[in-house]
């Protein structure tokens, strides 16, 4: 094993260095230059997200490029992309806890913000969809309102309010939990009396005793199985919202796993876009190794096959079933209108993730950056392929239209882009990227020894 | 009630995990019961080393998953079939397999709130003072440094010879931990 050779942790680290290492990147050293530079576009992009959205509370969904037969057009595809991106933390920070991949710990802290970030902005385009979301709270949420209205909950778009809200919380739960000691560690080190109250009233008294820590690693791997159904709940419900539907392309089987596969794969490669640059800015080498960017290829790679072999089965079926709807609507995929999103989807998610099997390439820093550009466009682009040319072209061709977005849906797609890179400029300044107790556990010298092998 | 000790303990610093794991030991094994250990990382040998076995998170998160079960499938249930019954498409009023999505949902939701409000409340999180923190260097617990904190209601307690004991153990620094 190659990869098995090159270490998780930069060599003559000790609990002092690895902790004063990541604290230092909050506590001690000036805000550099390119984070005002980066916090600065990121919150412009971030305006023209509020400036979308209130001209869109004004003015109406008309707005938006959507249009009968084509009712679902950016929202749905934005939300579909953010979730996806945001799966990759949990699977990280959850599953390959599970099953003790120990070089996770150095990416699971920064990876679960990423979720976080990624369900908030995923959260922004259905509630915007609805055109007046006060209005339609009561379609979403079960509240006793003077009407006497409740939601139907055999619809899949309920579930889907159930899944993303339940997922969005126990992700923000599972985040803090993991932050509490480094947050003590944070109180303990900050040189400012104010930063040491901050911090301190966010750790919450933590002091590090046996009998919490006991505690507390109970229930964090508990937080950790709990996460692990729950995210594979989430994309699958997200899928159900289509394959429910009796929409030629979008009722099939194969839906809820081909949809996590590319959750997974979407959000591995999010998460290479943003360790990529966080490593060299801030000098963390040592901790994010080549080690972990050639396993999140591997991973990347993996999944990106399960996502080519979603798309040749749904070539397979459309013929297989002789259902004349369905050998139309993935014939219109590849030769119609839209073929040109189409092949530029099979080139970024089929094409590209097969040059990972080569090593050179995994283990290629700035190859792997680009690589993880072009999957996160291809997995937009799948959503869109998936949601307009099943739509455009529905059972009725008196009804069949064209759709393209419209400024307004860029302005609110590249402003929820904004958002993500402003929270996550904030977190990188303010809380810890990595998890510092979780480094000081898998150094050498943390092992008791003696007492087990 | 007895009188309250003049201080809260004596709090020894040790430089490696093998160090305070062994020192637990050997602080058990002289008969001392109201210890804790600190450390910058969960240790599960010192836990051991200080019998402390059982936790009751399990118990509560799998409370509070079957409450979030209940919950939401009476949620469904009640609204679905008594309070707002609406027919779409002649299906059933308790469409039980539809419910299980949103049933299964409030389960993780409910048993993981619990995971983490049982954590911190069998902590007793959050715990604006302690006295271990009036010790110099406790400040390193959360960096690099290990200790055992012997307290003075346990019935052995004495200042001399507990200080002595924990000398013995291996402590580079034993000091006295104000209340």
């Amino acid at each position: 094993m190659g990869s098995a050779e090159q270490p998780i942790i930069g060599p003559g680290h000790t609990f002092g260095s690895v902790t004063d290492k990541i604290s230092s990147l909050v506590l001690k050293r000036r805000t550099p230059l390119g984070w005002f530079i980066g916090v600065s576009i990121a919150s412009t992009l971030f305006l023209g997200l509020l400036f979308s959205l209130a001209a869109l509370l004004l003015k109406g969904v008309g707005l938006f490029g959507i249009t009968i037969p084509i009712g679902w057009g950016f929202d749905i595809i934005n939300f579909v992309w953010w979730i996806g991106i945001g799966h990759a933390g949990t699977l990280i920070s959850a599953i390959l806890l599970l099953l003790r991949q120990e070089w996770r710990t150095s990416i699971n802290r920064f990876a679960e913000a990423m979720t976080l970030f990624a369900v908030a902005c995923a959260g922004i385009y259905p509630i915007f969809h609805m055109g007046r979301p006060w209005v339609g709270a009561y379609w979403l949420m079960p509240y006793p309102n003077t009407m006497g209205l409740w939601p139907n909950f055999r619809s899949p778009l309920i579930w889907d309010v159930f899944a993303v809200s339940t997922y969005a919380t126990v992700s923000a739960l599972f985040w803090f939990v993991g932050l509490i000691p480094d947050l003590a560690t944070l109180r303990d080190r900050a040189r400012s009396r104010a930063w040491q109250i901050v911090y301190g009233i966010l750790a919450m008294g933590w002091r590090g005793s046996a009998k919490h820590w006991h505690n507390y690693e109970t229930a964090y791997l508990l937080l950790a199985g709990l996460a692990t159904p729950l995210v594979v709940s989430v994309h699958t419900v997200v899928s159900f919202d289509f394959a429910v539907g009796i929409v030629p392309g979008w009722h099939a089987t194969i839906f809820p796993p081909y949809f996590v596969a590319g959750a997974v794969y979407g959000g591995f490669a999010m998460v290479l876009t943003l360790a990529i640059p966080l490593r060299k800015a801030y000098g963390l080498e040592d901790f994010i190794t080549l080690r972990h960017l050639e396993n999140m290829a591997k991973v990347m790679m993996a999944t990106g096959l399960i996502v080519a072999y979603g798309y040749m089965m749904e070539a397979f079926m459309a013929w297989y079933s002789g259902n004349p709807y369905e050998t139309y609507m993935i014939w219109n995929r590849m030769t119609g209108p839209y073929r040109h999103m189409y092949w530029a989807l099979i080139f970024c998610n089929v094409f590209t993730p097969n040059l990972l099997w080569f090593k050179n390439l995994r283990t290629s820093v700035p190859f792997l950056f680009v690589a993880s550009l072009v999957v996160s466009v291809g997995m937009w682009l799948e959503r869109f392929v998936i949601i307009v040319t099943s739509l455009h072209r529905d059972f009725l061709p008196s009804s069949w239209g064209m759709y393209s977005g419209t400024y307004v849906d860029w302005s609110t797609f590249i402003g929820t882009i904004g958002l993500f890179l402003t929270l996550l400029f904030l977190f990188v300044r303010f809380l810890p990227v990595i998890s510092i107790f979780e480094m000081r556990t898998i150094l050498p010298g943390a092992a008791v020894g003696g007492e087990k092998p | 009630m007895k009188p309250r000790p003049p201080i809260y303990g004596l709090l020894a610093e040790f430089h490696t995990p093998a160090e305070v794991v062994a020192a637990a030991r050997g602080v058990r094994e002289a008969g001392y019961r109201r210890v804790d250990g600190y450390s910058p990382f969960p240790i599960e040998e010192l836990s051991e080393a200080l019998h402390f076995h059982r936790s009751h998170v399990p118990k509560i998160v799998l409370g509070g998953g079957i409450l979030g079960a209940l919950a939401g499938w009476g949620l469904e249930y009640w609204s679905s079939v008594i309070a707002y019954p609406l027919n779409i498409g002649g299906r059933p009023f308790n469409a039980w397999p539809a419910f299980i999505v949103p049933a299964f949902e409030t389960t993780i939701l409910f048993a993981a709130g619990s995971a983490v409000l049982g954590m911190l409340a069998l902590n007793g999180l959050p715990q604006p003072y302690h006295p271990v923190f009036n010790a110099p260097s406790f400040a390193l617990a959360t960096r690099d440094r290990f200790f055992i904190c012997v307290e003075a209601t346990d019935p052995r307690f004495d200042r001399a010879e507990t200080r002595t004991l924990l000398k013995r153990l291996g402590a580079s620094e034993v000091s006295e931990v104000e209340h």
